[in-house]
């Protein structure tokens, strides 16, 4: 039975790898830190399917849209900001 | 109008048309204080949400915004963007109501990204991923994901909500995060690295089959 040859002290595992995913996408790892993190992806696929697949998750997520103002809480700000503009008005002359 | 898109090279656009809107809400343009609040209305209810115990609470939050930003008008300097500064207000103000003052993120307890028992002893995938980051970008599925995403968004723990919300949904670069919550460059790190890492397993159970 083939045995898996002894890791380097230095090359991550999958499990920690996972762990680097964010740092790696904001670009906060060291140098030698990206290198060890690319290092690894290059011979596992599974984490490299990992990395896309929180790549996805950004994107999914950045297609949520806010929701747009409901028309009966427009009428609440308008109603906001006329209150205001007449307290400011009556509160004497103003800036201009 | 429609929806514009908020992110990346949006920006630089998004805050052109915010500074136009500023001017004419300061020359007393009530239309131009509308088209303000419609633009980020929902960003500011949605963190004032991850503060106060209910919804009528939030928009109570929002709204002294608002009130707070036609009175300060005058003193925005535009130093920073107008949408950091709005959120700013939300949260400063959701915090002095003293609902929920917590300032620093206990970040101490290991959440990991990935269930342990998915890797064998060396810390190698013993379940590894099923291939679908390709398949998910289809227009038709993802679409159909949208309404799970939004629901597991609710479910996340407030910190990372937030987070998510404003880096991933908002579109705010991590700096504007941690301005806007006053939270360290590593604590927003963390928090989005574990609210990611949720939102992914739960697209994991939906199109994967692990």
């Amino acid at each position: 039975m083939p045995r898996i040859p002894l890791l380097h002290r230095r090359d991550l595992v999958c499990q920690q790898a996972v762990e680097l995913v964010t740092s790696y996408l904001e670009g906060t790892l060291s140098r030698a830190g990206r290198r060890r993190f690319e290092a690894h992806l290059a011979n596992c696929p599974h984490c490299s399917e990992y990395l896309a697949q929180m790549r996805t998750t950004i994107e999914l997520t950045g297609r949520i849209t806010p929701e747009d103002l409901p028309p009966h809480m427009q009428d609440e700000f308008v109603a906001l900001y006329r209150r205001w503009q007449a307290g400011r008005d009556n509160a004497g002359p103003g800036r201009g | 109008m429609r929806q514009y898109s908020k992110r990346h090279a949006a920006a630089a656009v998004h805050q052109d048309k915010d500074d136009d809107l500023l001017a004419a809400l300061r020359a007393g343009d009530e239309q131009a204080f509308v088209a303000l609040v419609r633009r980020h209305h929902s960003a500011m209810l949605r963190l004032a949400t991850g503060y106060v115990p209910s919804a009528a609470i939030a928009e109570e939050v929002v709204q002294d915004t608002w009130l707070a930003v036609l009175r300060g008008i005058s003193g925005f300097e535009g130093r920073s963007t107008l949408r950091t500064w709005l959120l700013r207000i939300v949260v400063n103000r959701a915090r002095t109501a003293g609902l929920r003052e917590r300032r620093t993120v206990a970040v101490a307890d290991p959440e990991p990204a990935v269930d342990p028992s998915r890797f064998d002893a060396s810390g190698a995938w013993a379940s590894p991923p099923e291939r679908w980051a390709q398949e998910a970008q289809d227009r038709l599925r993802a679409a159909a994901i949208a309404a799970r995403l939004r629901s597991a968004m609710g479910e996340l723990p407030a910190r990372q909500r937030e987070v998510v919300t404003l880096r991933d949904v908002e579109g705010l670069s991590s700096g504007e995060v941690c301005s806007v919550l006053d939270i360290s460059e590593g604590n927003q790190r963390v928090l989005l690295h574990r609210g990611r890492s949720r939102l992914r397993q739960v697209l994991e159970t939906e199109f994967g089959r692990t």
